[in-house]
């Protein structure tokens, strides 16, 4: 498997990339000469096969020794899979007496008003492994009752006798005070040993609301015996072939983590692949010198958009497990996290369209995957996808499609358009196409919007980066629905989230609960809080930056006192000195201008509330090269023309047809246009121009 | 008959028009919820939005939400319209209301309205209402003898004149409520969600180049009412009956609906129910059809979106001066009591038309846990938490536990509730054997035990507790589910059964413990699956046999 050539000396500066993806293991490897990458079928049982089969594959395509490699980054929705799939540890929860079924409730509520079939998610922790004791810590940190002492050794008695691989402990108001918490996890340890996992709410996620946290912690706890066995055997594995290099994790936040502190919180590592994807966008936006960037990653099943400011990916720390019920919000696990804000909807190549009672036109959320697959496969999908309808509607060459792997069948695609869509409309295949297609991308932009003003941000002026196999041919439209006049599509975007990874810092973030109005709050007790918090964060990331300078960013979230939902807001650095009266008032007027810009409004006379504080630090984000772009030429000849529907002028166009590979750096392409690449086809529209630029990106934009 | 490219270019764009908006409501939703104050509308989501056409038509609601606002605002608006009519108003004008029979149905509920103009010209008006805390009066009860007493009512005035704020409005508002600040907030979060609503609109008109939505309203109410006709078309037509008892206030309330199904037409008619009851559990006939309509929605038209047009087949008749349709100034605070068993009833009428297809009757009104205490026993505070039982359990599955059907709304966090007073949750799981058995069993309810960390003695509001006497009914051979109770726990050890409707005083260490209803079954308990059977009692939800 290893090539033995003593080709060259290893360069000091490889860095491999792999992300365990649920169909494909990506596997990236960067010299400081050139990319090389692959795409592996995942390995479920045993993912680290999957990704030794690809290292492998890359180092022998590249003469690379492993000794050569200085740092691999690994990212991996094992996690997710193991929630989805509840093939988790056996995992108990020990709670306050009175208030075990915390998990079960949820929040009492409905998630779609008229179902009346509609089911939420079953607890991980079965009613029998919930174990309640008595202790009770108010809400202003008095003890009520104190610790059961006979009771929690009674508890760890009976998970001794059940079999309990993990413990989650989550005690009322153990956000603030974790004293019971921290207590019974000693009296714990004595009775199950060290092999079992025992982790806190006051640790895993403190934060106010007993669902939310516990059901974080209680995630963690599931995943944790799992994850750390695995990250075990990976590392194993990478020694034995020599691959002695550091291994980083990528963590949903969009940072990077070491093993140890992956294998503690492993709940922090589930959406480490789109966090990939919009860490390379972020980078690109550093690149290309973009400051407002919408993220658009479509696929085959599932579309993501994230806002990118000032080459900042959003982040917040709430998501959602699992939807169950056609993939509602509101119907999977929350867990409260550091998360890269994005939304993702069931918009992709595969999802399906059909016409509901109102005679509309829907796409998704459901989708056909790749068996059966769309219709135009011709593995015997019989209902229209979004591919089937980008190619009735000449988008998509049917002899080139996936490098020519696939040929499209196009009778195929008009037959289940006409019979799912076009006749209860009275339509013909090209124009239930061209329905299919605007409303996928009418749900995006909906999608877009929405989660834009849950941000509060507004998306004029935006630019979007768009990749994944599916965006480059809706990214245009998409566009000019949000209002957005340029779009980049990256070079290499098929393997984006791996890429992304070897663009991610080293960072590691560290919250604490607070409530408490600004103004009564005292200074120097918020610095000591907040120098303890970045004590232990740098803790995390200090042994593993190797000597990089580190940065900090502190952040408050903040809201008028007797709201439910807090603003984040970032404070001055700590190196600009330590928090004083005057810091507080400038941050209770930074919120009151944030909250101006958002809701259009303040609230005088209403006190600001401190709800959390948050201390990153983080390596540098790596230098970007900044690319150019070369004076344009005269419009480029097409190869050819193809008719093809131009979805602003609402007719068939002819568009004139190019191949990526073939476009020069002046070379102006006049839209409408298709630029053919191997696995897709970027769109562009009537009245846009494109061109390469030095990165070999595609820059989109609306003609002057 | 082909359509031409021209005509189905401009059906596509209709309907995207559409989705976007309904996304434009769902975005005014969500800045509503990220700015509420009172933690029922911003924690249990207890609130509503919708744009309407500028002949006060709704065209779309927010997803978000919960029916008795939704149903409601949707006639709400043109009342607004008769009292000012569109082009009496400028840029910059905002309506408000509070009045229980003009906007939602009880004095808590402020519903807020602003037309948006392109120009000069109105083209459209977005509302929304959302719970506010306290509105002064009695606060959350239904002891007052008339709505004079249960609050300040405010009729149809402008809050906000041409972009300058009523503050002389404002003033009295304030100085009516035991929680200024935050009715202030939330009358303001309102006011912004319009605007974030009314912004979004003006840039879809300005994307699509409408000088007008007028074309674009005849179509989502042409095409949504005509998906609602079919759906109705589809009952077999005949005439049904149920009826439902209900604790009430002070003396037992029976409720009676007939259903008249007729080609493509409903009709309700709640003849035969009780007269208005002489205390705050009256449901304003804007709240009945609200909930009435809901129910039936459920079960013939779930998918239809809901608007004017898909409503407006769906007729609801009620004596006047019954418990259903209450004349001012019949007290009106804990409406939902009556409001939201409603559904229950309708499917009760359903049940015959749709033999099998109907769930059992579920825990139904939420029990508002509104408890406070006034300086003069202790620290003051004045929350309000929520309780919900379990709902009916359904044909081909077990009913929800803790859930609340039909309000939208959810619980509260215990530590946020916690966090504002001085209360204690001592107690707060499941109840074994409060679910209705069957071969599907209703959904289990919760035991509550509040306290006092303090050693003060504090009240709660029993005015929401029904189904104490009248348990949720099973379907098709099920059990009824647990009826509710309420007992204060003394400090000496001794519990006290509370009977009745008012203010519960639990004293000075003593404790208050609800227990909530649970929801009824479906089918014969003997049909039970046995695995079904062996989880729930290995569970420890059922202790008895069922069978």
């Amino acid at each position: 498997m290893s090539s033995s050539s003593s080709a060259s000396p290893p360069p000091a500066s490889c860095r491999l990339a792999a992300d365990i993806g649920g169909t494909f293991t990506d596997v990236v490897l960067e010299t400081p000469q050139r990319r090389y990458s692959c795409k592996v079928l995942t390995t479920p049982r045993e993912p680290e096969v999957a990704v030794m089969d690809g290292i492998a594959r890359l180092l022998r395509e590249s003469g690379i020794t492993p000794a050569g490699i200085g740092l691999f980054i690994h990212g991996t929705t094992l996690a997710t899979n193991a929630l989805i799939e509840r093939k988790g540890a056996r995992t108990a929860l020990l709670t306050t007496e009175g208030l075990r079924d915390v998990l079960d409730m949820g929040h009492e509520k409905r998630f779609d008003a008229y179902d009346l079939n509609i089911e939420g998610p079953a607890a991980l922790v079965p009613r029998p492994w919930r174990y309640a004791v008595s202790e009770r810590i108010a809400a202003d940190g008095s003890v009520l009752r104190p610790l059961d002492e006979d009771g929690v050794r009674r508890a760890g008695e009976a998970m001794r006798e059940a079999g309990i691989e993990a413990v989650a402990i989550g005690f009322i108001h153990a956000w603030a005070y974790p004293d019971h918490e921290q207590r019974a996890r000693e009296l714990l340890r004595t009775i199950l040993g060290e092999r079992v996992t025992i982790c806190l709410s006051s640790e895993v996620c403190p934060e106010i609301r007993e669902y939310e946290r516990l059901s974080t912690t209680v995630a963690n706890a599931y995943v944790r015996p799992l994850m750390g066995g695995y990250l075990l055997r990976l590392q194993e594995r990478l020694q034995a072939t020599g691959l002695t290099c550091p291994l980083l994790l990528m963590m949903s936040g969009g940072g990077l983590t070491t093993l140890d502190q992956a294998a503690r919180f492993p709940i922090r590592l589930v959406e480490s692949g789109p966090a990939g994807g919009a860490i390379l966008a972020a980078h690109l936006a550093r690149e290309c010198g973009l400051d407002k960037v919408l993220a658009f990653d479509m696929g085959g099943t599932t579309a993501k958009i994230c806002l990118i400011n000032n080459g900042e990916p959003e982040r917040s720390r709430r998501f959602e497990i699992g939807r169950v019920w056609k993939n509602l919000k509101g119907s999977g696990l929350p867990v409260r996290i550091p998360v890269i804000e994005l939304v993702e909807i069931g918009a992709g190549g595969g999802s399906l369209g059909r016409v509901d009672a109102m005679r509309r036109i829907t796409v998704g959320p459901d989708s056909c995957g790749s068996e059966p697959g769309p219709a135009s496969y011709g593995r015997g999908g019989t209902m229209p996808a979004v591919t089937d309808a980008n190619l009735v509607l000449g988008r998509l060459d049917p002899d080139r499609f996936a490098g020519s792997a696939l040929r499209l069948d196009r009778a195929r695609a008009e037959q289940a358009l006409r019979e799912h869509v076009g006749q209860p409309l009275a339509m013909d295949a090209f124009w239930s196409a061209a329905g299919m297609s605007e409303v996928v991308e009418e749900n995006m932009a909906n999608a877009a919007r929405v989660h834009a003003i849950e941000r509060g941000q507004d998306l004029d002026g935006f630019t979007m980066i768009a990749f994944g196999g599916a965006a480059p041919l809706h990214a245009g439209r998409l566009a000019q629905k949000l209002g957005i006049r340029r779009v980049l599509i990256p070079s290499g975007a098929g393997v984006g989230s791996a890429i992304g990874f070897l663009r991610a810092p080293i960072a590691f973030e560290v919250v604490g609960s607070e409530l408490r109005p600004l103004v009564r709050m005292e200074p120097a007790a918020i610095e000591r809080r907040l120098q303890a918090m970045q004590e232990q964060a740098l803790s995390v990331v200090a042994p593993a930056s190797a000597g990089a300078p580190l940065e900090i960013t502190r952040l408050a979230e903040l809201r008028y006192a007797g709201q439910g939902h807090e603003l984040r807001v970032r404070m001055p650095a700590a190196r600009e000195g330590a928090i004083t009266r005057e810091t507080l008032q400038g941050l209770g007027e930074r919120f009151e201008q944030a909250y101006e810009n958002v809701y259009g409004l303040r609230i005088p006379g209403c006190e600001v509330e401190v709800v959390t504080w948050s201390v990153t630090v983080s390596t540098p984000t790596p230098p970007a090269q900044v690319a150019h772009l070369a004076p344009a030429d005269a419009a480029r000849a097409p190869e050819a023309t193809r008719e093809c529907w131009e979805a602003a002028a609402g007719a068939r166009q002819p568009f004139g047809l190019h191949w990526r590979f073939d476009l020069q750096a002046r070379d102006a392409v006049q839209g409408p246009a298709l630029v053919a690449e191997d696995e897709t086809t970027v769109v562009v529209p009537a009245g846009w121009r494109a061109q390469l630029d030095s990165h070999g990106h595609l820059r989109m934009e609306v003609a002057a | 008959m082909s359509a031409t490219p021209n005509d189905t270019l401009a059906a596509i764009r209709t309907q995207v028009m559409w989705n976007r908006l309904i996304s434009v409501v769902e975005e005014q939703a969500q800045a509503l919820l990220r700015t509420a104050f009172g933690s029922v509308a911003r924690e249990a989501g207890d609130l509503s939005a919708g744009v309407y056409d500028t002949h006060g038509q709704m065209l779309a609601q927010a997803v978000t939400g919960t029916p008795g606002h939704v149903n409601t605002m949707a006639v709400a608006v043109s009342h607004f319209l008769d009292r000012y009519p569109l082009n009496s108003l400028v840029p910059g004008d905002v309506l408000v209301t509070n009045d229980p029979w003009l906007g939602t149905g009880h004095l808590f509920d402020f519903v807020v309205v602003t037309p948006v103009f392109r120009g000069a010209q109105p083209v459209a008006i977005f509302a929304s209402t959302c719970h506010t805390i306290d509105v002064g009066g009695r606060g959350f009860s239904a002891e007052a003898g008339s709505v004079y007493e249960e609050g300040t009512c405010i009729p149809h005035l402008k809050l906000v004149r041409a972009g300058v704020l009523n503050e002389d409005l404002m003033a009295v508002i304030q100085a009516n409520s035991r929680n200024p600040v935050e009715v202030r907030g939330d009358i303001l979060s309102l006011v912004s969600s319009n605007d974030v609503g009314a912004r979004r609109l003006l840039d879809m008109m300005q994307e699509f180049s409408l000088g007008s939505i007028d074309a674009l309203a005849d179509h989502i109410l042409a095409e949504s009412g005509r998906a609602a006709r079919e759906a109705i078309a589809r009952l077999p037509d005949g005439q049904w009956q149920a009826t439902m008892d209900l604790d009430g206030y002070d003396a037992p309330v029976a409720l009676k609906a007939t259903l008249r199904k007729q080609g493509d037409r409903l009709t309700v008619d709640y003849a035969g129910s009780s007269a208005a009851s002489a205390r705050g559990i009256n449901s304003p006939k804007c709240y009945t059809d609200a909930y009435s309509v809901f129910g039936l929605k459920c079960l013939i038209a779930p998918d239809v979106p809901n608007n004017a047009a898909s409503l407006a087949p769906f007729e609801v008749l009620a004596p006047e001066g019954s418990i259903v349709h209450p004349l001012r100034p019949s007290p009106v605070t804990a409406r939902h009591v009556i409001g939201q068993m409603l559904p229950d009833l309708m499917f009760g009428c359903l049940e015959q038309a749709l033999d099998g297809q109907v769930p059992a009757e579920s825990a139904g009104s939420i029990w508002v846990l509104a408890m406070n205490r006034d300086a003069r026993h202790g620290t003051p505070f004045n929350v309000m938490s929520v309780g919900v039982g379990g709902t009916g359990a359904r044909p081909t599955k077990d009913g929800l536990s803790t859930t609340a059907f039909p309000s939208g709304v959810g619980g509260i966090p215990v530590e946020i509730t916690e966090a504002q007073s001085p209360l204690v949750f001592w107690h707060k799981e499941y109840l074994a054997d409060s679910a209705g058995a069957g071969r599907w069993r209703g959904g289990l309810a919760q035991r509550i035990v509040i306290g006092a960390r303090d050693d003060a003695p504090f009240e709660c509001s029993a005015a929401t507790f029904d189904r104490r006497d009248n348990a949720a009914r099973g379907r098709q051979g099920g059990q009824p589910g647990a009826p509710g109770r309420v007992e204060v726990e003394h400090p000496d050890g001794t519990c006290h059964a509370f009977r009745g409707k008012g203010a519960i005083p639990v004293p000075a260490g003593g404790r208050l413990r609800v227990d909530l209803p649970g929801g009824g079954g479906f089918g014969p308990p003997v049909q039970r699956d046995a695995q079904r059977e062996d989880a729930d009692r290995r569970n420890g939800l059922i202790s008895r046999s069922s069978s």
